[in-house]
């Protein structure tokens, strides 16, 4: 899969040559090269694909007011999607922003996502819903509209997913953040969201089960804080669940500083 | 580096009475978080309040610096002050938050400020983090064995606790109580035996009494935010310093300290990889820097 991601970014080794250029010519060149590169290179083409989801995440997409205008216009082609592009059929692209969970009784959808994975070069669960099920886990069918649609399953059980981004919604920042990491072939930021590809079962229990009972918690208070829907307390140093509230977006767990840490990239922006 | 890195270390303490006289030691976050709020560097912060019980803390938002000093001194034991960080900018609609973090707290901080998942518009807003040193952590519960059962005095009566010189200290209005270190360890959360910083390695900036003088703190500049708070409060005449060199027993205590708790931690970390359990940092085999924190 990296080698995919990275074969998408172009991020193949570079040619030993350039290491040989005199600084002040290299300063020139490589100023022609990215225009060069700028003009040759298309921008990555980008499908947003809307499946069985509450349009929070793209909400959270657009709040990125300040780049936003750019980078759908001069840093990517939005090539797909509801309300954004005026086409009907799946055209080839080399992100698919995947949001919302599968309805495995709904034909369209699961043909959708499958012809997606077909014509995409990277599928991204974009959201909790595609990345864990989110509060669509819950569904137990018999609504009026749809009586039958009672099975809505992270796009990972049913298509190969290459990175997924939690979250009920994804703060506007890790969509910015995740973007420009995309767009720079920054492949040691992406790192924690090719891992989370296989964090389908997300439940607030997690903190239970992987950092309380594994004696792992230390009363930060990170995990209530990260909760999006109020689900966490803390009671004598140690993380309670409302499961009425929970709706397993994997939050607190994700946000975790000992469920998974990020050191080299703390101390890349920290300076520390 | 064992202690991180920073821009410079110095003994340093508050030169107000009142800080000095309610503070653990040298009142250092007390003095800078006051001098933050007045100069409007932070509109508020997120520290370790009064609890309902008696030496058991809650996270607050503190508005004025009399809340601060409501909170001033160490607790021994928990305050999730992470939790409050979303309320202080939501509900207090605060746009520029300090707080007091141990490492643990800092870690959670600044892992939030890299990898903002799920937390919408609150990393930017954290513009002042003071770390504190802390080698390990105590549920209340083990709190009120030690000073219940093994002292036998009554928390109500507590009016400070202290670590230092290998004892766990009490102060009542007339008395003062210790009890070897040893009889404490036991008594601490797990979760602060895979710990490897001592120091509060990513906070703006550090301090604690560890290598200076009772009544002053050791202070590590880290940040430029850090930096220049300190430097800024040091001009206003709020925090007086020493140079390290000055001071006994010195940095190199710290540096044992430090040193002591990523070694005794990185051999658990050793221990739970050989047993399959689940922990997030690297094996010493795999590391460069026995001493990193990762």
């Amino acid at each position: 899969m990296l080698a995919r991601i990275k074969k998408f970014l172009g991020m193949e080794a570079k040619p030993a040559e350039e290491k040989e250029v005199p600084m002040e010519e290299k300063k020139v060149a490589s100023n022609e090269e990215v225009e060069k590169v700028a003009e040759e290179k298309p921008k990555p083409r980008i499908g947003y694909i809307h499946l069985s989801g509450c349009t929070g995440d793209v909400m959270s997409l657009t709040e990125n007011y300040d780049i936003l205008a750019p980078l759908l216009t001069e840093m990517v082609d939005i090539v797909y999607g509801q309300t954004l592009v005026d086409r009907w059929d799946i055209p080839e692209m080399d992100i698919a922003l995947v949001e919302g969970s599968v309805c495995l009784q709904d034909e369209h959808s699961l043909h959708e996502l499958k012809e997606v994975r077909e014509k995409a070069g990277l599928v991204v669960a974009y959201g909790s819903c595609a990345a864990t099920g989110c509060f669509t886990r819950y569904s137990r069918g018999g609504q009026q509209a749809q009586p039958a649609h009672e099975s809505f399953v992270p796009i990972a059980d049913v298509v190969k997913v290459d990175l997924a981004i939690p979250g009920c919604p994804p703060s506007p920042e890790i969509i910015a953040k995740t973007v420009v990491a995309v767009l720079n072939g920054d492949m040691d930021y992406l790192q924690p969201m090719m891992d989370l590809v296989g964090y389908t079962e997300a439940c607030g229990c997690d903190l239970q089960l992987k950092v309380v009972n594994q004696a792992l918690c230390i009363a930060c208070g990170t995990c209530a804080m990260a909760c999006q829907t109020r689900a966490l307390d803390m009671t004598n140093g140690r993380p309670e669940l409302n499961e009425d509230r929970c709706v397993k977006c994997g939050i607190c767990y994700t946000q975790c500083p000992r469920s998974w840490w990020p050191m080299e990239r703390i101390k890349k922006d920290t300076g520390l | 580096m064992v202690l991180g890195t920073y821009k410079e270390a110095l003994s340093a303490r508050s030169t107000d009475k009142q800080i000095q006289k309610i503070s653990q030691d040298g009142g250092i976050v007390s003095a800078l978080l006051s001098f933050a709020l007045d100069e409007k560097i932070i509109d508020g912060a997120v520290v370790s309040g009064p609890g309902k019980d008696m030496w058991k803390p809650e996270p607050m938002v503190a508005m004025s610096s009399d809340e601060i000093l409501a909170a001033a001194g160490t607790k021994y034991t928990f305050s999730p002050n992470v939790f409050m960080l979303k309320q202080a900018a939501r509900q207090y609609g605060l746009e520029k938050i300090g707080t007091v973090a141990i490492p643990c707290q800092t870690m959670g901080i600044r892992k939030m400020q890299s990898y903002p998942f799920g937390v919408r518009f609150v990393a930017d807003k954290i513009a002042l983090l003071l770390g504190i040193y802390c080698m390990e952590n105590f549920p209340f519960a083990s709190l009120q064995t030690f000073i219940s059962e093994k002292m036998g005095v009554s928390p109500e009566l507590v009016e400070k606790m202290d670590i230092g010189k290998g004892k766990f200290w009490i102060y009542t209005a007339d008395d003062e109580l210790s009890i070897p270190l040893k009889e404490t360890h036991g008594y601490e959360q797990s979760g602060c035996k895979v710990c490897l910083d001592y120091v509060a390695e990513l906070a703006d900036l550090s301090t604690g009494s560890v290598g200076s003088p009772d009544g002053w703190s050791t202070v590590l500049t880290r940040t430029d935010a850090g930096e220049n708070v300190f430097k800024l409060a040091v001009d206003a005449g709020l925090i007086e310093t020493k140079p390290m060199a000055d001071v006994k027993p010195g940095l190199g205590l710290l540096e044992k300290l430090a040193k002591d708790k990523k070694t005794k931690n990185q051999k658990t970390i050793d221990e739970r990889i050989a047993m399959g359990l689940p922990v997030p940092y690297k094996a010493s085999t795999e590391k460069e820097d026995p001493l990193a924190n990762y």
